[in-house]
């Protein structure tokens, strides 16, 4: 038996297109069709008609205000908190690490309702943490953006923590540890040679944390209620609109899609410039 | 659509049961097997869709139903009464739709989507088989002090209300215009048992539900009612769906609930018309 050698060169571009594997190929196309077909059911039947004046809406663009700032304070609350926690995870030993990894993952696997009645149990005026919050500084997280805030960070920081991990689990150690040898001590060696090395694998991270968090929506309602301007964010409206007004809800959806679609294309380009 | 998957009452124990008379039959009648001419062994599942707030009433009264039409096994399908009608709209098989306000009805019929033959007979717009009205519901001890409709536009009372997207919320609209009182709720749920968790939980100091939801609640909540009210009495209408396969058992399914089913829905707390 002689394995086919590589015929590099041959194909017009050079890099052997012309032996796609169907296997692979048919697959991908399916999946592909498979998620994109839900967008075309929406970019038909949207009302094309009223399209301009439903955009300009003062409720919409609110709505889609509260979701772009409340995402974005949610990235950079995981990106201050879940970047160490990954670091915690994968850099240093203790007991229960195993244990503690597989809970990070925990709201990953529950309902989000689920996570919103929680964070109620816990963080709400009666709850275990929350009565103090209320009997000793008088301060009620649920009905706020906060809460809001608070709800899309416990959804979506383990996308950013088991992301940036598994980049440090990639990275080569023997960069940070020529570093300590040169005397440079953990913190040093943690901002000067192992942040710059995952900087690509935290950039991944942040945008699909910051992305579930603007399609986060069961923990949100549960947890922060529904009012717009204040804890309303673009699902909540969605799915307030789909009640009475399904077109509505067909536009508030597209809305949502494109925005984040630029932003994601954007942040992109500048990663890839770079 | 995310997250409030709508409630069947699992088909399961039913079609077990159905299984388990079908077997009954088969050994009571070895001895005929083969002619299966007139033997109703056939089982006909028939999906009831009814709002969210049904959920308790019609899941016993499809029990005494199924009692009585053995051969009838009641799927039923709770959600938002909005969401069901979106479900209709799309084409859902269903035979029956319960609907927790006339105004989602009213989609429902001018879509016409409702049975044409049964509508000539019982009402063009459904049939409205049951009534509820509001009721302030405040957390056990009432730590709030409410007492009536209007120590709800204090700012030291928190409230929860319905989105005005969803029956209770155009219920809650009228009985505060009707009362001439403005409330600014700390947040608008999607609908009425999200309000109730949050009063049972004591997260807002008061909220209005419907008196069905406070009976069902038992001792979590209190409720308080008001004489503004019984303006904003909600109607239950429900109807036979042109979608149905049997629409005479659809027909039998809803003159069962607006006939025995009466007294189940009295001691909910409905009224009954």
């Amino acid at each position: 038996m002689t394995a086919p050698t590589p015929r590099v060169g041959r194909g017009p571009s050079g890099n052997g297109t012309a032996r796609v594997p169907w296997v692979l190929v048919l697959p991908a196309l399916i999946g592909l069709l498979f998620l994109l077909l839900p967008l075309v059911g929406l970019l038909v039947r949207a009302p094309w008609a009223t399209m301009g004046r439903r955009i300009v809406d003062p409720d919409v663009l609110t709505a889609l205000w509260l979701s772009l700032s409340t995402s974005t304070a949610a990235t950079l609350v995981s990106l201050v908190l879940g970047v160490p926690l990954a670091w915690s995870l994968a850099r240093t030993e203790f007991p229960g690490r195993r244990l503690v990894r597989a809970l990070v993952t925990v709201p990953l696997v529950i309902p989000p309702v689920v996570g919103g009645v929680a964070l109620l149990l816990v963080l709400g005026r009666n709850g275990i943490v929350g009565q103090y919050l209320y009997s000793w500084f008088g301060l009620t997280l649920p009905f706020t953006p906060a809460a809001v805030v608070v709800a899309q960070v416990f959804v979506a920081m383990p996308f950013l923590v088991i992301g940036v991990e598994g980049a440090l689990r990639g990275a080569d150690r023997r960069y940070e540890e020529a570093a300590a040898t040169l005397g440079a001590g953990r913190v040093t060696v943690f901002t000067r040679v192992t942040l710059p090395m995952i900087l690509p694998g935290i950039g991944a991270g942040a945008v699909l944390c910051w992305a579930r968090a603007l399609g986060e929506f069961g923990a949100t309602i549960t947890f922060a209620g529904n009012f717009p301007g204040t804890t309303q964010t673009m699902p909540l409206a969605v799915y307030m609109a789909m009640q009475r007004d399904p077109e509505a809800a067909i536009v508030l959806s597209l809305v949502l899609l494109l925005v984040s679609l630029a932003v994601l294309a954007t942040l992109r380009e500048r990663w890839m410039s770079v | 659509m995310p997250e409030i998957p709508p409630r069947t009452r699992c088909a399961g124990t039913g079609v077990y049961r159905a299984c388990a008379v079908a077997a009954a039959l088969a050994l009571g009648l070895t001895a005929c097997s083969g002619d299966g001419g007139g033997e109703r062994t056939e089982n006909v599942e028939l999906t009831v869709m009814a709002a969210a707030s049904l959920t308790d009433v019609f899941t016993e009264i499809a029990e005494s139903f199924e009692e009585e039409h053995p051969e009838v096994t009641v799927v039923l399908n709770f959600a938002g009464s909005g969401e069901l009608a979106q479900q209709i709209a799309s084409g859902a098989p269903a035979d029956v739709f319960a609907s927790a306000d006339t105004t989602t009805m009213e989609r429902v019929v001018e879509a016409g989507d409702l049975d044409a033959d049964w509508a000539a007979e019982h009402g063009e717009e459904g049939l409205v088989f049951a009534t509820n009205t509001l009721m302030i519901a405040v957390p056990p001890g009432n730590p709030a002090g409410v007492s009536s409709l209007h120590d709800l536009t204090s700012e030291d009372v928190s409230t929860a209300f319905c989105a005005d997207e969803v029956p209770c919320g155009t219920a809650t609209g009228i009985a505060l215009e009707a009362a001439g009182l403005e409330v600014a709720p700390v947040t608008l749920e999607e609908d009425v048992r999200a309000v109730l968790t949050k009063v049972e939980l004591g997260e807002v100091d008061a909220g209005l539900v419907y008196e069905t939801d406070v009976i069902s609640a038992g001792d979590r909540v209190k409720g308080i009612g008001f004489p503004e009210a019984k303006e904003a009495l909600n109607e239950y209408p429900i109807g036979v769906l042109a979608n149905s396969e049997s629409p005479e058992r659809a027909a039998a399914w809803v003159d069962f609930v607006t006939g025995q089913g009466a007294p189940i829905m009295r001691e909910a707390g409905f009224g009954t018309p």
